[in-house]
């Protein structure tokens, strides 16, 4: 088995990220099956390491592992031995001396899928590292805008939010702008990262400005704790000033639909009248999740693509 | 280990900034101290003779900002090791921080320091702490301290957060003629920041270090300095814009002097783009290529007034992780004069009267330590630098304790050969 590895979108080439789309649409195909699940790995075995509490990346992750028949096993911080002051190393050594094949890495720290790249002769996915990727979210967000229209190139796409803060909004600000779309963001100047200009992106601070023209709006989860940190002076304003509401979309020309990566603040960064509105295609999302990473675990184990 | 009655160093390139001297010459050493300096083939006779044509003869480097560790995590470095490593990297006198476990502000502390120094391969000089504890709340018995023999009040590892306090601090400390080494950080503006504020830290989505947090202290600082007319130092200095600040003060005849080390000279944020590596990872953080190019600068005008290395020791356990759990700190005693005449010195950059003046003569002037000259009389310190020599970084060779440097596996050109401390040879390679 080879020593690939999926740690980040930055220097992904096009092609790459289109041969990761296209396996992940065949494998939709299995999901549609009465029974979903394919021999495809059996005998591969996965490890997937949370060291931060999540539901949606691992049951997604989980459910994939499961549907290509490889063998897995769980490690979440609050059962593992991270919690009595063993290493990441460690117990990722560990983990690689049961033979483990591929490990899926979701961790606070940035770098930390990197660091366990260096140090393990597994293949290493990264399922979120801090603020720094999530390159199967971009990578299930770019299925799910080609699946709507048909090419991602000329697309203009606005992600609305906590963009310092945020992994999500990076892998798809590089997936995005490699497979050819305008990227443009908007939030509160305290919840945007010094010079992100440089990625390419426009920076608005007006929503209603940054909407204008949008094809996508990709609503990104704002943490309760910003407000804590000082970052904002209310909630209340947050989503007076950068909420996702019905109210504001009906100012909208062009036709436009709605993402987020969940899990979502209803109320907060969107109303759930818009999360649940006909635009919404946040589920689809979810189902894809599922399909991009079969894609990508396949790959990852050395797999041909079919036809 | 016993000096030898006399030593001479013959036929070297002698180079003294204090002095200006800068010719082939004899150096003769004699009962620990600088005997005479006398034209290349002169009738100088000793029981020992070194060598050192083809060499560069100095007066032996110091570093005023070490941490040693010891009282408390001798497993990452001793007084001894450091000493060994310092003595390995050209160095013959180091100051070492307070901010070991027990903290040094106290009397016995600054002793113990001096009674292992007196072990050690060097020189070895406590700085003491200016807040008890470290804990910035209340002035160290500042006339104690340096009765003891500190040479320089610092909190290092901390800023005196206190705006009240540095200014008590830089007033009475006066009386006893000692330097305040001041960490420039507002720990506010730098929390929760693990490399610095840039275009690189939004791309890994690392907590960032402004520039700001160190600028609004060095300019703090140098306004009590200037109102109090006490000694200030600024330790690290990493930004272009804390550099401009000094740059003003010396203009206006504030007492202030600055170091900078030899990483901030060398390395910028984006090493740490390819690969998240924690040897990178220190405080103040590696700042961006703009930066860098002012330090050099800053060298180059006077504005910077000596180069340090802040050797920060640590373990692999605690520095082999990822990036957001590894704790700050490059060692530096044995890389620091290859790094620097490699990239300063061979490269055009900076010619060796300064360098030297920056690695000895001026960190002896700052703290008021012996040596920094080759003047007779003189204690007998004195480094030997072979400057073609070409030789590779290898960390796991390094006479320190530990390992944390991020420049393993670079090659270098110029090293120190031989290093005299009081007379007596405590380092030879290559002769």
């Amino acid at each position: 088995m080879g020593r690939e590895h999926l740690l980040g979108i930055e220097g992904m080439p096009a092609e790459r990220i289109k041969l990761i789309l296209d396996t992940a649409e065949s494998f939709k195909e299995v999901l549609e099956r009465p029974i979903r699940k394919v021999p495809t790995l059996r005998g591969v075995s996965v490890a997937n390491l949370f060291f931060e509490p999540s539901t949606r990346t691992r049951v997604s992750f989980e459910l994939a592992e499961k549907r290509l028949s490889a063998e897995l096993v769980n490690v979440s911080a609050a059962s593992s031995s991270v919690l009595k002051g063993e290493t990441l190393k460690d117990t990722a050594r560990n983990i690689e001396a049961m033979k483990v094949d591929i490990v899926v890495i979701r961790h606070s720290a940035p770098g930390a899928p990197h660091f366990l790249a260096r140090c393990l002769e597994s293949s290493v996915i990264n399922a979120g590292d801090g603020a720094h990727e999530h390159p199967t979210q971009a990578l299930l967000d770019l299925l799910t805008l080609r699946e709507r229209f048909g090419e991602l190139k000329g697309l203009r796409v606005v992600i609305v939010g906590d963009i310092t803060y945020s992994r999500v909004a990076r892998s798809n600000i590089w997936g995005l702008k490699r497979m050819g779309a305008s990227v443009a963001l908007c939030g509160p100047p305290t919840l945007m990262p010094l010079r992100v200009e440089g990625m390419g992106v426009e920076v608005y601070h007006n929503l209603d400005q940054a909407l204008q023209g949008a094809d996508v709006i990709y609503v990104l989860r704002l943490q309760l704790e910003r407000q804590k940190e000082g970052l904002l002076p209310s909630l209340r304003e947050y989503t007076n000033q950068w909420g996702i509401t019905a109210q504001r979309l009906t100012k909208l020309k062009q036709k436009f639909i709605i993402m987020h990566p969940g899990p979502l603040n209803r109320g907060i960064e969107i109303t759930p009248e818009v999360a649940d509105g006909p635009y919404s295609v946040i589920l689809d999302q979810v189902t894809n999740g599922v399909a991009v990473r079969m894609a990508i675990l396949y790959l990852l184990s050395g797999g041909k693509v079919e036809g | 280990m016993k000096a030898e009655a006399q030593l001479l160093v013959k036929g070297g390139r002698v180079v003294d900034p204090a002095s200006g001297l800068d010719q082939v010459a004899d150096l003769l050493i004699s009962e620990g101290k600088i005997e005479r300096i006398s034209e290349p083939g002169s009738e100088l006779r000793a029981e020992r003779v070194i060598p050192a044509q083809g060499k560069l003869v100095v007066p032996g480097l110091i570093d005023i900002h070490t941490h040693l560790r010891e009282p408390g995590r001798e497993d990452e470095e001793t007084i001894l090791s450091g000493s060994q490593a310092a003595v390995a990297g050209g160095f013959t006198a180091v100051a070492c921080m307070a901010n070991t476990q027990p903290p040094i502000d106290s009397q016995e502390g600054v002793r113990f320091v001096l009674e292992r120094g007196r072990e050690a391969f060097c020189r070895i000089y406590p700085i003491a702490a200016v807040t008890k504890g470290l804990r910035g709340e209340e002035l160290t018995e500042v006339a104690d301290l340096v009765r003891a023999g500190a040479v320089a009040l610092s909190d290092d590892g901390n800023p005196v957060s206190s705006s009240q306090l540095m200014r008590r601090a830089l007033e009475y400390s006066k009386a006893f003629g000692v330097s305040i080494i001041s960490h420039c950080e507002d720990r506010d503006l730098s929390s929760g920041g693990v490399i610095n504020e840039s275009f690189t830290s939004t791309l890994l989505g690392l907590g960032g270090i402004p520039s700001l947090s160190e600028e609004v202290m060095v300019a703090r600082d140098i306004q009590l300095a200037q109102f109090t007319g006490g000694r200030l130092h600024l330790a690290h200095l990493s930004t272009a814009g804390s550099l401009e600040l000094v740059r003003e003060a010396k203009g206006k005849g504030v007492r202030v002097t600055a170091e900078v080390t030899p990483h901030h000279l060398i390395l910028s944020d984006e090493q740490i783009r390819a690969s998240f590596d924690p040897n990178l990872k220190v405080n103040p953080p590696l700042r961006e290529r703009e930066d860098v190019d002012a330090l050099r600068e800053g060298l180059a005008d006077g504005t910077i007034d000596c180069i340090v290395t802040d050797h920060a020791p640590h373990s692999s356990e605690e520095k082999d992780v990822e990036f957001d759990a590894a704790p700050f700190g490059i060692i530096g005693l044995e890389t620091s004069l290859g790094l620097i005449l490699t990239e300063l010195y061979h490269k055009g950059l900076l010619d060796l009267k300064p360098i030297i003046s920056l690695m000895s003569t001026n960190p002896a002037r700052i703290l008021g330590l012996p040596g920094g000259d080759l003047r007779p009389g003189g204690p007998a310190d004195v480094t030997i630098i072979d400057l073609e020599k070409e030789w590779e970084v290898e960390p796991a060779r390094f006479k320190s304790k530990s390992r944390n440097t991020p420049f393993g596996g670079w090659r270098l050109k110029g090293k120190a050969v031989v290093t005299i401390v009081g007379g007596r040879i405590v380092y030879q390679e290559g002769v």
